[in-house]
């Protein structure tokens, strides 16, 4: 690094080493078309998934288009509110802006007729009997509280119902190049 | 030896005020129908994709993350992303089509430059510790150069004037453009400044846009394009930021990056210049040496419609729908980012008649 | 047309740190661009280009910074690039400038990745809240966290093997003075006592956020054949690849993903590896918790799906170990994010030109690089030898 010299009156100043800078800006956020649709049946109690007319997987919330096709899903479907716990994360530590209890459950749930989990908080249930597999049912605020937001479910609850079978993509087969060996990865040639 | 790589189709959004019933997937996904459907092609027949796009425009950390879902990246694709205009997505797109190991390419972008105050935002790419604490907005900026231009004696505001005029007036033949009219540019002069010396129609407008360009190297450009758009040339250069460090009346690396490109080994026969401000058309004219032989920014320009980090692509796409139709035989492309023209990227589009392909 | 050769010619890094309070982002950079080019033994004239990468620009609070940061990086009247692709972005940084030399466009290119976190708040950064979306609860960690349970479920792994890929990776960072974390008092109960942050993650799992940078000088044969006749030992780059693949898919495999496989596939059929667990000589890999490097051996091919866990369970992936992973202690000792996946590709780079000072493995010859981002969507990699490819 070259030595910088300063001017006869800056010697001895002592040096800055940070300057507070607060900056604002402010967004408008547009949920789009997809999620409108989606938003609104949740402020009246219905979870609204979307179908691809192509490879027919079911996305909840949808987002517009199939990531797999890159094709518009327009047909909705309504879906039941319960669903499987695919996976989860037993929570504890005081995230930031969150004023849950500790430990709480955050849990992906794939809710029945939908093809995709969305991830919500288990509740009603001690952390430890949380599972995978597990099934688990939406828990609403109360009507007059209902409004265009994920939030309108407060969380999800065991319904008591033996667990099910979880099929989750990749296990029991594996996307690992472990079993490749010689010059083909899954799904790439024959 | 540079592999000859050509842009073989280009699609775009009509360019507005502000999108409000689509998210950014929605905004894209057709667009990207388009580009591709255009020379019967899929995301199964593409070796690479790439986009530009900024968070600060969308307001989001990883905004582009969810974008790419629009294209339908499964089974898993070759992707890439800069935090730069499209035209530079466009400039790594070439690069990797220079290798030899894939034959097309995807290149889109998705602006929502309504979702913020722009001319605020931009604020944030000045020197954080000395220039973005104070905020001067874009539009401040931009008259900055403009003053330095006239008091230089290299323009007056009549000829400015006389820019907005003719891109307003171009732009109503452009069924995409937001801002078109036809209005005199003595006409203009008459109106109060908004920042002195710039006057509201020296300014562009804010624009939410979409634009998508397929690219495709040797014989695989010919199959699926009757005129492909080769590209016999392409560089960026950038200059400092500070304002303080650079002659604001001459655009050092728009010249550079001509020259680099080979623009001047050629006759032009059309120029498409990201100029969002009127002032920096003529100066990029002189960077570049454009004469009365060449028709510039037919499609209104930046001026006609603005859409932030996608303005660049859309510059290279109107170029070559010129060729594509054989309105032209060869012409330049230009984009820029930064404050007061900071960094530039030149682009020459040729068909095949004007040599564009050397094999 | 076609693909030229490449070398890594120069390599610099900075003291990575929670704050680095006595630089400004520009002197972060400088400081390890300063180091690659004096490494390189060349001057900033030399470099016809700068590709410079960076994770989400909210996290220092300053647009597209590499407008700003051009003239700190000598670039003014040189072409600058910014690439951004989420956590993988050091290594898809590395591997568009490498393209640049590998099509004949550039002979000496500059690439740095940073990120200085302590400028902003990163969590603020990344919490914004998005209307009418549920707030994560949780953060990265919480995100992860289900995956990683997914993993131990299909791989039936016991409950130890997090604590020992987090024991050996602080261990391994002692070795290396760059690294942030140095916890000499560090054990497998020191590890295993910590708080459980995001069952099954404890704290001393997961990895710290950092300010620091990297720095490479790609270059073309001609370049790295006179630095090798100087006896400056140069890295040739074998092979890139980057894969990705859509965050909402429901196909997806978020423990080992399709699009890492093919990423490594094509980086392997690249380098002409058949048998990566037998011709790689050390790996250095993208962890930032301690679970996924038992799922990226599997990802990669260094191990069998459901076995990764038996390769950290046996000391295979320990620094004296015959596959030796992430050696420079890894993103678990520093985690400056936009650098992390340049500083895997440039310990790979460090590792075969026999560079690496204490946490060198003995004769490394062939040295994989990987980076992953996004949801375990991105991902970019490269192989790296002593050897001309």
């Amino acid at each position: 690094m070259v030595d910088v010299v300063l001017p006869e009156s800056l010697r001895g100043v002592e040096p800055v080493r940070s300057v507070r800078i607060p900056a604002r800006l402010e967004y408008r956020y547009t949920p789009g078309a997809a999620s409108s649709r989606f938003l609104r049946g949740i402020a009246e109690k219905r979870i609204l998934g979307e179908r691809c007319s192509v490879c027919q997987k079911v996305y909840v919330p949808p987002r517009g288009a199939c990531p797999t096709d890159g094709v518009p899903t327009a047909e909705q479907v309504e879906l039941a509110h319960a669903g499987t716990v695919v996976s989860f994360c037993v929570v504890n530590v005081a995230f930031y802006g969150q004023e849950m209890e500790i430990p709480y459950v955050t849990a992906n749930i794939r809710l029945d007729g939908s093809d995709l989990p969305i991830m919500h908080l288990i509740q009603e249930c001690p952390a430890d009997e949380v599972r995978i597999g597990m099934r688990v049912e939406a828990v609403w605020v109360d009507d007059a509280d209902l409004g265009p937001t994920l939030e309108s479910i407060r969380w999800f609850r065991p319904t008591g119902e033996p667990d099910a079978d979880v099929d989750i993509p990749g296990e029991g087969v594996g996307t690992g190049l472990g079993s490749w060996v010689g010059g083909t990865a899954p799904g790439e040639g024959p | 030896m540079k592999r000859d790589v050509a842009v073989i189709s280009f699609a775009q959004s009509a360019h507005v005020r502000a999108v409000d019933s689509e998210n950014e997937v929605e905004m894209l996904m057709p667009v990207v129908g388009d580009v591709l459907g255009a020379i019967d092609m899929t995301m199964d027949d593409i070796g690479f994709t790439c986009s530009g796009s900024t968070d600060y425009l969308a307001g989001q950390a990883f905004s582009f993350v969810m974008i790419l879902d629009g294209v339908g990246p499964w089974p898993p694709i070759q992707e890439s992303h800069v935090e730069m205009d499209g035209a530079w997505a466009l400039y790594e797109a070439w690069v990797k089509l220079q290798l030899g190991e894939i034959d097309t390419a995807l290149v889109y972008c998705c602006a929502r430059a309504s979702a913020g105050d722009l001319p605020m935002v931009l604020t944030r790419q000045l020197d954080p510790y000395t220039a973005g604490p104070l905020w001067p907005d874009s539009i401040s900026l931009a008259a900055l150069q403009a003053r330095a231009l006239i008091d230089a004696g290299k323009a007056t505001e009549a000829d400015m004037a006389e820019v907005a005029a003719r891109s307003r007036r171009a732009a109503l033949d452009n069924p995409v453009a937001q801002l078109a009219w036809d209005r005199p540019a003595g006409e203009l002069l008459t109106e109060d400044h908004l920042v002195a010396p710039l006057r509201r129609h020296d300014c562009p407008p804010i624009s939410d846009g979409v634009a998508a360009v397929a690219l495709a190297a040797g014989d695989a450009a010919g199959d699926r394009c009757r005129r492909p758009a080769w590209i016999s040339g392409i560089d960026h250069r950038v200059e400092p930021i500070h304002l303080g460090l650079r002659d604001l009346t001459e655009s050092r690396s728009t010249r550079l990056a001509a020259e680099r490109a080979g623009v001047h080994d050629g006759p032009l026969d059309v120029a498409e210049l990201h100029a969002p401000f009127t002032h920096q058309e003529l100066i990029l004219r002189d960077a570049l040496g454009l004469d009365a032989t060449t028709a510039v920014n037919p499609s209104g320009g930046a001026l006609a419609a603005n859409p932030m980090m996608t303005a660049g692509l859309v510059r290279i796409g109107e170029v070559a729908s010129h060729i594509h139709d054989g309105t032209a035989n060869r012409g330049v492309a230009h984009a820029t980012s930064g404050p007061c023209l900071q960094q530039n990227l030149v682009c020459v589009l040729e068909g095949d008649g004007a040599g564009g392909r050397r094999r | 047309m076609g693909k030229d050769r490449v070398a890594v010619v120069g390599i610099g890094q900075t003291e990575h740190q929670a704050t680095r309070g006595d630089v400004s982002m520009a002197g972060l950079v400088r400081e390890a661009a300063a180091r690659a080019l004096a490494d390189a033994e060349v001057s900033w004239a030399d470099i016809d280009a700068v590709v410079i990468g960076k994770a989400p620009d909210f996290f220092e609070g300053v647009m597209m910074p590499e407008l700003y940061l051009a003239d700190a990086l000598g670039a003014s009247g040189k072409p600058l690039f910014r690439v951004h692709t989420a956590g993988s972005v050091g290594g898809s940084t590395s591997i568009v400038a490498a393209q640049l030399v590998q099509a004949g466009i550039h002979e000496r290119v500059l690439t740095v990745a940073f990120e200085k976190q302590s400028e902003s708040e990163a969590m603020w950064a990344l919490s914004m809240p998005i209307p009418f979306q549920p707030p994560l609860h949780a953060g990265a960690g919480g995100y992860f966290a289900p995956h990683i349970r997914s993993y131990i479920r299909r791989a039936q792994a016991p409950d130890h093997i997090g604590i020992l890929v987090a024991l050996k990776d602080r261990t391994n960072a002692l070795r290396n003075p760059h690294a942030h974390l140095h916890e000499h008092d560090i054990t497998f109960h020191s590890i295993k006592d910590s708080l459980m942050l995001w069952d099954p993650i404890r704290y001393a799992e997961t990895c710290p956020s950092s300010d620091g940078a990297c720095a490479m000088v790609l270059a073309s044969e001609a370049v790295g054949d006179e630095a090798a006749a100087a006896g400056r030992t140069p890295a040739w780059v074998h092979g890139t690849a980057m894969r990705s693949e859509p965050t909402m898919s429901a196909d997806r495999d978020t423990v080992l993903p399709l699009g890492g496989a093919q990423c490594a596939a094509e980086v392997y059929r690249q380098a002409g590896i058949t048998d990566p667990r037998r011709q790689v000589d050390c790996a250095e890999i993208y962890v930032p918790f301690s679970w996924f490097e038992p799922m990226w051996l599997e990802n990669l091919g260094f191990a069998e799906p459901g076995q990764g866990w038996r390769l950290v369970e046996d000391g295979a992936t320990a620094l004296d170990g015959d596959l030796p992973v992430n050696m420079s202690g890894g993103v678990l000792s520093s985690n400056p994010i936009g650098a992390s996946g340049m500083l895997r590709f440039a310990e790979a780079a460090m590792q075969v030109r026999g560079a690496a000072g204490e946490h060198q493995v003995d004769g490394a010859r062939l040295a994989v690089g990987h980076a992953y981002g996004g949801g375990s969507q991105f991902f970019a990699m490269w192989v790296v030898g002593a050897d001309k490819p």
